[in-house]
């Protein structure tokens, strides 16, 4: 009777912990493991996209503090969006102003220092060129977050790969990791080439 | 006695679909930073640092030049001696930009046992364990 009762009470547990570790996200999943034609099999739903910290696997939803800390979907609501990483377009919400990130730790209205260069780099194979933009990049970031450790700045220095930037090198020190993902192949390759260049 | 074999399977059939259940649903935010080279060891719940909350608030510029945070998920050697000091999160957390120390539970909010990481990356998709470890088996 009694190791009965221990059982019931580690069943309840495991409940208790299918709901709360899951909630929105696992019923997705559960009812896409349930269905063989369902119309995405692999892909996470939609609805999964920017749970709650409470829901998103990482933050600990039995500590204090977890239900004080901001819902993303809240904050991204009001944002433009793409498909992939926070599903937002962060270039585009700084371009609209939708957001007004401080340059300087302190003074709210000290501007970034823009450089408006771009830099084309030609590509092997059927993929557009690659054109670099400084000027998104300056937005956010320092020359000296870039030079000369990860690019040395004189052009033709730099073997770039996608290889190493899947690796987390060269471009991949931020795109995959905090800026957007490699899976937004056209944002970087968007210069139609030439057919002369194709061609070769 | 059939009752207890019933309870049994229940509760087994129970955890292992809690087990995989929780191993399913890691959504954070993509640059989600996991900071855990000490919480761990300090019986603190590991620390979650949301790039996308700060990035909408200041330039990358203003952490990774300024304040000097190398881009490197754990490869900063944060501690709260540093912290209390006024460096890395401590430049801002002093209750004068941001909320201050006291407030452990904001940062140190991660499920114990999650590794050091940046959640979503390209890397990790590759090669890294993401959540927990699972508990051991009783
Ligand atoms: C602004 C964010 C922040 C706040 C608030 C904060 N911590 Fe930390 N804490 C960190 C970071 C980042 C680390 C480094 C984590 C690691 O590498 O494991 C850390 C590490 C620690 C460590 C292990 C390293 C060491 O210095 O001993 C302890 C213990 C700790 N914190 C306790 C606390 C306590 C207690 C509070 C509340 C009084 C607190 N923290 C508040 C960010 C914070
Ligand atoms: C409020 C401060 C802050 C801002 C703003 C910020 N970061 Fe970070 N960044 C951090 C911290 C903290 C870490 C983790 C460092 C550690 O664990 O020691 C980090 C880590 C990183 C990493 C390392 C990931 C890895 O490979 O391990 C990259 C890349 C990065 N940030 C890029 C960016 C980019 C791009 C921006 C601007 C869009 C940005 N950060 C804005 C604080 C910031
Ligand atoms: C450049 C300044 C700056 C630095 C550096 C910084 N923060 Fe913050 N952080 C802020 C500001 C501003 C807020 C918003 C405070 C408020 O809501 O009053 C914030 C909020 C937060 C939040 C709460 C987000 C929410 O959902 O409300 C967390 C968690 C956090 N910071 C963790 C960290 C950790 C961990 C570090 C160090 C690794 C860090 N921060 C470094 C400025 C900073």
């Amino acid at each position: 009777m009694k190791l009965q009762s221990r059982v019931m009470r580690f069943a309840g547990v495991g409940l208790v912990l299918c709901i709360v570790g899951s909630s929105v996200p696992i019923h997705d999943a559960m009812a896409q493991g349930n269905d063989p034609n369902a119309f995405n099999r692999l892909m996470a739903p939609k609805s999964s996209r920017n749970p709650p910290p409470a829901e998103d696997g990482i933050h600990d939803p039995g500590s204090p503090g977890t239900a004080s800390l901001q819902p993303p979907r809240l904050a991204f609501d009001a944002l433009p969006k793409t498909n992939s990483g926070n599903y937002v377009d962060w270039n585009k919400s700084l371009q609209d102003t939708k957001i007004a990130p401080r340059y300087d730790r302190l003074d709210p209205d000290a501007q970034p220092v823009i450089m408006d260069l771009n830099i084309v780099r030609e590509v092997k194979g059927s993929m557009p060129n690659v054109v670099y933009p400084h000027k998104q990049h300056t937005e956010w970031l320092d020359c000296s977050n870039c030079h000369p450790a990860i690019f040395i700045p004189q052009k033709g220095a730099n073997q770039i790969s996608m290889a190493e930037i899947l690796l987390g090198r060269k471009c991949g020190v931020c795109h995959g990791k905090v800026a957007f993902p490699v899976a937004e192949c056209r944002r970087c390759h968007s210069q139609p080439k030439t057919p002369a260049a194709t061609a070769q | 006695m059939n009752n207890g074999k019933t309870t049994w399977l229940f509760a087994a059939v129970l955890s292992v679909i809690a087990v995989l259940a929780v191993d399913r649903a890691v959504f954070a935010e993509y640059g989600d930073v996991v900071i855990n080279n000490y919480s761990d060891a300090a019986e603190m719940r590991p620390v979650v640092f949301p790039h996308w909350f700060h990035r909408i608030r200041f330039r990358c510029k203003v952490c990774h030049a300024d304040l000097g945070f190398q881009f490197k998920a754990g490869g900063n050697e944060i501690n709260m001696l540093k912290i209390i000091d006024g460096e890395y999160c401590g430049a801002c957390h002093n209750g004068d930009l941001a909320w201050s120390v006291e407030n452990c539970d904001l940062c140190h909010s991660a499920k114990p046992g999650t590794p050091t990481q940046v959640h979503e990356s390209t890397l990790q998709k590759l090669l890294m364990p993401v959540a927990a470890p699972k508990p051991a088996a009783q």
